[in-house]
């Protein structure tokens, strides 16, 4: 029970923000209409992502001063799922701006910028199929990933804010938080981030347990 | 032998050993004006917007093609022999110096050729050099790096390719707003914010590769 606390409480969190989310009060406003409430589901997909390519980066960091296998094992399947979260993300995103935009992709720096930061983590995974040496391989990823990382927090956050985009929070626009959430919206929305946060760590930690588990497996 | 002397006597190398093949350095510049001349001859008169695009396109085959080499002569005991006279910083430092020098070469041969056979349409031409300048820094820095780690993984084409691809793409979209100012006649206090991004990313690629260069030089 000790350890289990915030599962429980992700699960906990994420359900409640799907039921306050759909049925609870959202302000009504022009264009967004009723479709305000994907801001509950899209932006946390983006925190999450940004959390497990955080968790990714400090293993990495770690693998390389200490070279412990398992490390490289919790940065891998962090990117792995940090990619799930991203695909969730884009998916969400397309849905809303068909309805707002009235197309699913424009050329918007934010969307291009997530789009090429997924083929940034996509490349990392390559890169490791591409080495066979398990050390090597290892080494060689944790360095990419390491050195991938500051290049996509600009390509998310620092392009858009330079240039003209539609999406909010980039190209001058304000954010949701700023103007459109009422204070119904605003505890419900910092729910469902931490709820997600959680459920991706969880998602990553079970997957990083498969992983050592196959790995005995085969070491035998 | 401090950093900065091995620094230079690892240019000194490098530059003596590409003067006495000649090979790569001919063969990247034959690279440029034959791609230049392929566009010419399916483009024939281009708007501004596709002859700047298209010239930092073929910056960007030639610079991937040129880079992917950097680390082809430094395996096997070769490696190891360096390994043990010189640390990794001045290694990789002396590349990306070497590297930026044979970049601002290339580009410039390019963008001559590229201005003789389509007519230049750059207003400011300041600003387009400034541009040149700092995108050959710039592709120095990120595919020297890149170049280190596809050479670890069997300097494979490939994954150079698609590990260099997304990092450039950052700074590929800031060098070609800067340029597009420069065509339209913008001045070098307009475009502050564009060349500070670029020399911010430049600095954080570099202090990246030196701090993880050693760790990737140890096999």
């Amino acid at each position: 029970m000790r350890k289990r606390w915030w599962k429980i409480l992700g699960v906990v969190m994420v359900a409640s923000t799907i039921i306050g989310g759909l049925l609870g009060p959202v302000p009504v406003l022009p264009i967004l209409n009723e479709t305000i409430r994907n801001v509950y589901f899209h932006v946390p997909m983006w925190f999450t992502m940004m959390v497990l390519y955080l968790i990714s980066l400090v293993y990495s960091i770690k693998y390389l001063n200490t070279g412990k296998r398992e490390y490289d094992f919790m940065a891998v399947e962090a990117v792995n799922t940090g990619i799930v979260f991203c695909a969730c993300g884009l998916m969400t995103g397309m849905l809303w701006a068909n309805i707002t935009w009235g197309t699913p992709w424009t050329n918007d720096p934010q969307l291009n910028g997530a789009a090429i930061a997924t083929l940034m983590y996509l490349a990392y995974l390559v890169l490791r199929n591409a080495l066979e040496e398990e050390q090597k391989r290892a080494k060689i990823s944790a360095i990419y990933n390491i050195f991938a990382f500051p290049i996509m927090i600009v390509l998310i956050y620092i392009l858009p804010k330079m240039n003209d985009s539609l999406h909010p929070g980039s190209g001058g626009n304000s954010t949701f938080g700023d103007l459109d959430m009422d204070n119904y919206m605003r505890p419900v929305f910092y729910t469902a981030v931490i709820g997600w946060i959680l459920i991706g760590c969880w998602i990553a930690t079970l997957r990083y347990r498969i992983r050592i588990i196959e790995d005995k497996r085969n070491s035998f | 032998m401090n950093l900065l002397e091995q620094v230079k006597t690892l240019i000194y190398k490098d530059v003596v050993l590409e003067w006495r093949s000649k090979y790569a350095i001919n063969s990247i510049l034959l690279y440029v004006v034959s791609t230049v001349f392929v566009c010419y001859q399916s483009f024939k008169s281009v708007d501004t917007i596709v002859w700047n695009t298209l010239f930092w396109i073929i910056l960007l085959f030639a610079a991937i093609n040129a880079m992917s080499r950097s680390f082809i002569q430094e395996t096997g005991p070769r490696q190891l022999y360096y390994y043990s006279i010189v640390s990794p910083k001045a290694i990789i430092l002396a590349k990306i110096i070497y590297n930026s020098v044979l970049m601002i070469l290339l580009s410039s041969t390019a963008f001559i050729i590229y201005n003789l056979i389509f007519n230049s349409q750059a207003e400011n031409l300041a600003v387009y050099c400034l541009a040149i300048l700092l995108g050959s820094i710039s592709f120095a820095t990120v595919f020297t790096m890149v170049a280190g780690i596809s050479a670890k993984a069997g300097n494979n084409s490939t994954i150079m390719a698609i590990l260099s691809f997304p990092v450039i793409i950052p700074l590929l979209i800031v060098l070609i707003t800067l340029s597009q100012n420069a065509v339209n006649g913008g001045s070098i206090a307009t475009n502050w914010a564009d060349i500070a991004v670029l020399l911010a990313i430049n600095i954080v690629t570099i202090a990246i590769s030196l701090l993880l260069f050693p760790y990737l030089w140890r096999d």
